[in-house]
């Protein structure tokens, strides 16, 4: 061991808050894509849940009875469609545009907000056709999984417009940077989610 | 209307059992007692700025380890209590359900809010000064885990006087956990108390993580990296895989109480195996999270007190690696007797015994370091020496429950709970204890009293040995775990009177190290050294306590045990001190309230939901969310410690020039 000047910073002035923040950025970017592992062991055992009971309807509706083809096709849709445009929005900022950044991150919460509305109504089309959480294992393991990938959605837009304010108020900065690459990543992970409940839950569900 | 209070009043307090109105005064006057001293002496800006808004990690590993040695009490004394239930054949100490709710809160808190505070308390006062680190990699976040931590702690721990205590375990098994089997509030108090402070767990195995891969010293290459760190990043990559199976666990139990689903109920559907097959995918890693630190710590002690090179490093970071995913592949063990067929049993009793492998070799590991040592027999050695037979028990008793078919016989015997109080006790008591002994004068500037210590040591250790081993022969003799009480006639009596003998021992032994920390605080051996045990790794290379910032200059580490490397390299002689030119202003986070209010909100959130007020778990939400966009929206969170200061707190220290 030896004691050593070694951060590559010699001398700076106290104060220029510019200093280390490169890494420690990155270093935020890094604790999200653990994050999101975790995330994914979480929507893991759900899925694992839903899987083991999908059959335990105990004389309710099925899947078969229940999912609507046009629906989650357009569900799906728009959802793909968002995360296409939150991608756009990170080029707009590498590009330096704040405006058009917004703008890109604007249309993406439109997209995300329709995916919940619909997602909202079949719920409650489910619900009045007597398909509830409480009619059978099946039943709770489906509006367990499919709300949790809601509920991500929908907290992932309060995050997004926090976000735009932010954005308006400083520009792009090294970490307003941060949190936009971020939010790009939760939001795209959110997608492939959907990809695995749209095979597993919906297809597999009408098949 | 008044009519209306009361009977309110009677079924949100417990009320009618003795015990617990005296819980309810002591709690009344300690709370009493507490306030009056922070007004009298005006010390609530103090609090606030030192210690409830404070991100260092050393402060925070001083509030876990304060509040698990609380959770240790808090759970000792139901340990007694039990124990003396079952002291002597028809004792009506306790009831029944006095007693299902004892034993739940007792498992429930010695593991999760006892052994995991006391072990995150230990990653905060260790890994970063172990890697030359001025902080962990999330200092904000360490805070954010922390209150989460206490919150949830807090909330489980007021069922005992407020609305009631689970009563279905520590694992909370449907349907005895449903609302068919439990329809009080206590199992929404273990879902939110748990799930609080779960979150927060999760959040410091990510901090860990990254902690350790990107804020080593220059220099410090993995292979170079002290055992406890690997024993923490281990651990905390279990943390990532595992908590997320409890936190779903949990939710999925609430979402069957709150909303009436079926996923585990015995009816519509509901399957209560996968709860079971679930919660154990978590609780089994989580006897590993738990004791693979332990492990850690065994072998800083091992190699410091035997004045030697950890022995097989290299095979000791594969054991590590190889416990923590075999970890994953065991947990149907823990239900041999419900059917999943031979081939399934066969299968996970093979798996659970190769964890025998490389846990063997560790053993070996420390015994080829000791061997031909200059031991000295300090406080946390001998702890580490306690460890080795204890464990060495509890591993062969595990092998035997490991085979399936004589599992048959075991299964839910008090031969299980001798055995698994045998490593955890043996393994993780032992350890953490050690390791709050070795780490003490480091954090706290002395040591603790030698004297004090080896009776709490003797205490502890004869207890253990008096109070478990009758254990295993009452198991053989058809003692089941979960019973309140027994008849004469079984002849279980004398065995249960030695047991609880043992008990109270250690309890003693608790006692005496309560008192030998006051004692020490006042006449404890100062360190004026900052390497009292003359040590390896960098933690000791710099003053006790530590200033603020750590480290004044980063150290460049070329090998392992760098400090002991260069206190070799320099013949012992006194480290010189550093030329002032060469220090500068360092950068740190700034403290923030926001953690503290934040999991504050959680608490109102769970209270709610434990009683069905939604207008307050909502309003707890709201502020939840608040917390976090007031956090987004900061942007000032760090700062300069100015060089002047930093000159002056080295010179103070004899550290520069
Ligand atoms: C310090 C001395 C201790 C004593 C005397 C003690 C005693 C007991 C007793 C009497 C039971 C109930 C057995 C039954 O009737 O089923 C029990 C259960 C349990 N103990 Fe301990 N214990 C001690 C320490 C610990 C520690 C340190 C841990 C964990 C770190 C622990 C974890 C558990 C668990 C998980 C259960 C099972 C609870 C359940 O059945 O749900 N105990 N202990
Ligand atoms: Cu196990």
């Amino acid at each position: 061991m030896q004691h050593a000047i070694d951060n590559g910073h010699p001398q700076h002035a106290a104060g220029s808050h510019d200093h280390g923040h490169h890494d420690q950025e990155s270093m935020k970017v890094l604790g999200f894509w653990i994050f999101l592992v975790t995330d994914c062991l979480l929507f893991g055992t759900l899925f694992a849940t839903y899987v083991v009971l999908k059959g335990h309807t105990a004389g309710g509706p099925t899947g078969k009875e229940l999912f609507e083809i046009p629906g989650f096709v357009a569900e799906t849709f728009i959802l793909l469609t968002s995360s296409f445009t939150s991608g756009l929005a990170v080029l707009a900022m590498n590009k330096g545009k704040v405006n058009q950044l917004i703008g890109w991150l604007i249309v993406t919460a439109v997209l995300g907000a329709s995916f919940v509305g619909l997602e909202i109504n079949e719920f409650l089309n489910m619900v009045h056709e007597g398909a509830k959480i409480s009619t059978s294992a099946f039943l709770t393991a489906f509006f367990t999984l499919v709300g949790t990938h809601g509920l991500h959605v929908s907290v992932g837009l309060i995050w997004m417009i926090g976000l735009m304010i932010q954005l308006k108020m400083r520009g792009i900065t090294p970490v307003t940077r941060r949190k936009i690459t971020v939010i790009s990543l939760y939001w795209h992970f959110l997608d492939v989610v959907w990809i695995f409940l749209f095979t597993i839950v919906y297809l597999m569900g009408v098949m | 209307m008044y009519a209306s209070i009361k009977s309110f009043a009677s079924s949100f307090f417990v009320t009618g059992d003795p015990l617990i109105y005296g819980a309810d005064v002591s709690i009344a006057l300690t709370s009493i007692a507490i306030l009056f001293v922070l007004f009298y002496f005006k010390k609530w800006g103090w609090l606030w700025r030192e210690w409830l808004t404070t991100v260092d990690h050393k402060k925070i590993g001083i509030m876990y380890l304060i509040a698990s040695l609380l959770m240790l009490f808090r759970g000792g004394v139901d340990a007694l209590l039990m124990r003396t239930q079952l002291a002597l054949p028809n004792v009506h100490f306790l009831q029944a359900d006095h007693y299902n709710e004892v034993f739940t809160t007792h498992g429930t808190i010695m593991i999760l809010f006892m052994a995991m505070p006391m072990m995150f308390g230990l990653f905060n006062m260790v890994v970063p000064l172990q890697i030359g680190a001025r902080d962990v990699a999330y200092p904000f976040l360490n805070s954010v885990s922390f209150w989460l931590f206490l919150f949830g702690a807090m909330l489980f721990n007021i069922s005992f006087v407020i609305g009631g205590s689970p009563d279905a375990g520590w694992l909370s098994y449907p349907p005895l956990s449903e609302l068919s089997g439990s329809s009080g509030v206590g199992e929404n108090f273990y879902i939110w108390g748990i799930q609080i402070s779960g979150i927060g767990s999760l959040a410091t195995g990510i901090n860990f993580i990254v902690t350790i891969l990107k804020m080593r010293a220059p220099g410090m290459k993995f292979m170079k990296m002290p055992m406890f760190t690997w024993s923490v990043f281990s651990s905390s990559i279990i943390i990532i895989f595992a908590f997320p199976i409890l936190t779903v666990t949990l939710a999925l139990l609430f979402i069957d109480r709150y909303l009436g689903g079926h996923l585990f109920t015995m009816d519509g559907g509901g399957f209560p195996m996968m709860y079971i097959n679930l919660i154990w995918m978590w609780g089994h890693p989580e006897v590993y999270i738990v004791v693979l630190p332990a492990f850690g710590i065994f072998s800083e002690i091992v190699a410091t007190f035997s004045r030697k090179r950890i022995f097989g490093y290299k095979s000791m970071v594969f054991a590590l690696m190889s416990i923590s995913i075999l970890s994953f592949f065991t947990w149907v063990h823990h239900f041999f007797t419900m059917g999943s067929g031979a081939d399934v049993n066969v299968a996970f009793a093979i798996a659970t015994m190769a964890i025998g492998i490389p846990t063997g070799a560790k053993v070996f590991n420390w015994l080829f370091t000791m061997f031909r040592g200059r031991i000295r027999l300090e406080q946390p050695m001998m702890w580490t020496l306690a460890f080795i037979p204890c464990f060495v028990v509890g591993g062969a008793t595990g092998v035997m429950l490991a085979v399936a078919p004589a599992d048959y016989q075991y299964h839910n015997s008090y031969f299980l709970i001798a055995h698994f109080h045998q490593v955890l006790i043996g393994g993780v008591v032992f350890g953490y204890l050690a390791g709050i002994y070795y780490w003490w004068p480091k954090l706290f500037g002395f040591k603790l009293n030698e004297r004090l210590g080896k009776y709490a040591f003797w205490l502890w250790n004869i207890g253990f040995y008096v109070c478990f081993m009758p254990q295993y022969a009452l198991g053989f003799m058809g003692m089941t775990r979960r019973v309140y009480t027994y008849g004469w006639d079984m002849g279980w009596g004398p065995l249960n009177l030695v047991s609880t003998i043992g008990a109270f021992l250690m309890g003693i032994g608790f006692v005496f190290q309560v008192w030998q920390i006051l004692y020490s605080v006042k006449y404890g051996e100062r360190d004026t050294t900052g390497d009292p045990w003359n040590a390896r790794t960098l933690e000791w290379s710099i003053p006790s306590p530590p200033p603020m910032y750590n480290f004044a200059v980063v150290p460049v580490v070329d090998e392992r045990d760098p400090f002991w490397e260069e206190k070799e390299r320099r013949d012992f002689a006194p480290a010189e001190p550093v030329p002032v030119s060469k220090l500068e202003s360092i950068h740190m986070p700034k403290n923030s309230g926001v953690p503290f209010v934040f999991a504050a909100c959680w608490f109102v959130v769970g209270f709610g939901f434990v009683f069905g007020w939604n207008w307050m778990a909502f309003t707890g939400l709201a502020g939840v969310g608040i917390s976090l966009l007031v956090r987004s929206f900061t942007y000032d969170t760090d700062y300069y410690v100015p060089l002047e200061e930093v000159i002056e707190t080295e010179k103070a220290a004899g550290r520069a020039v």
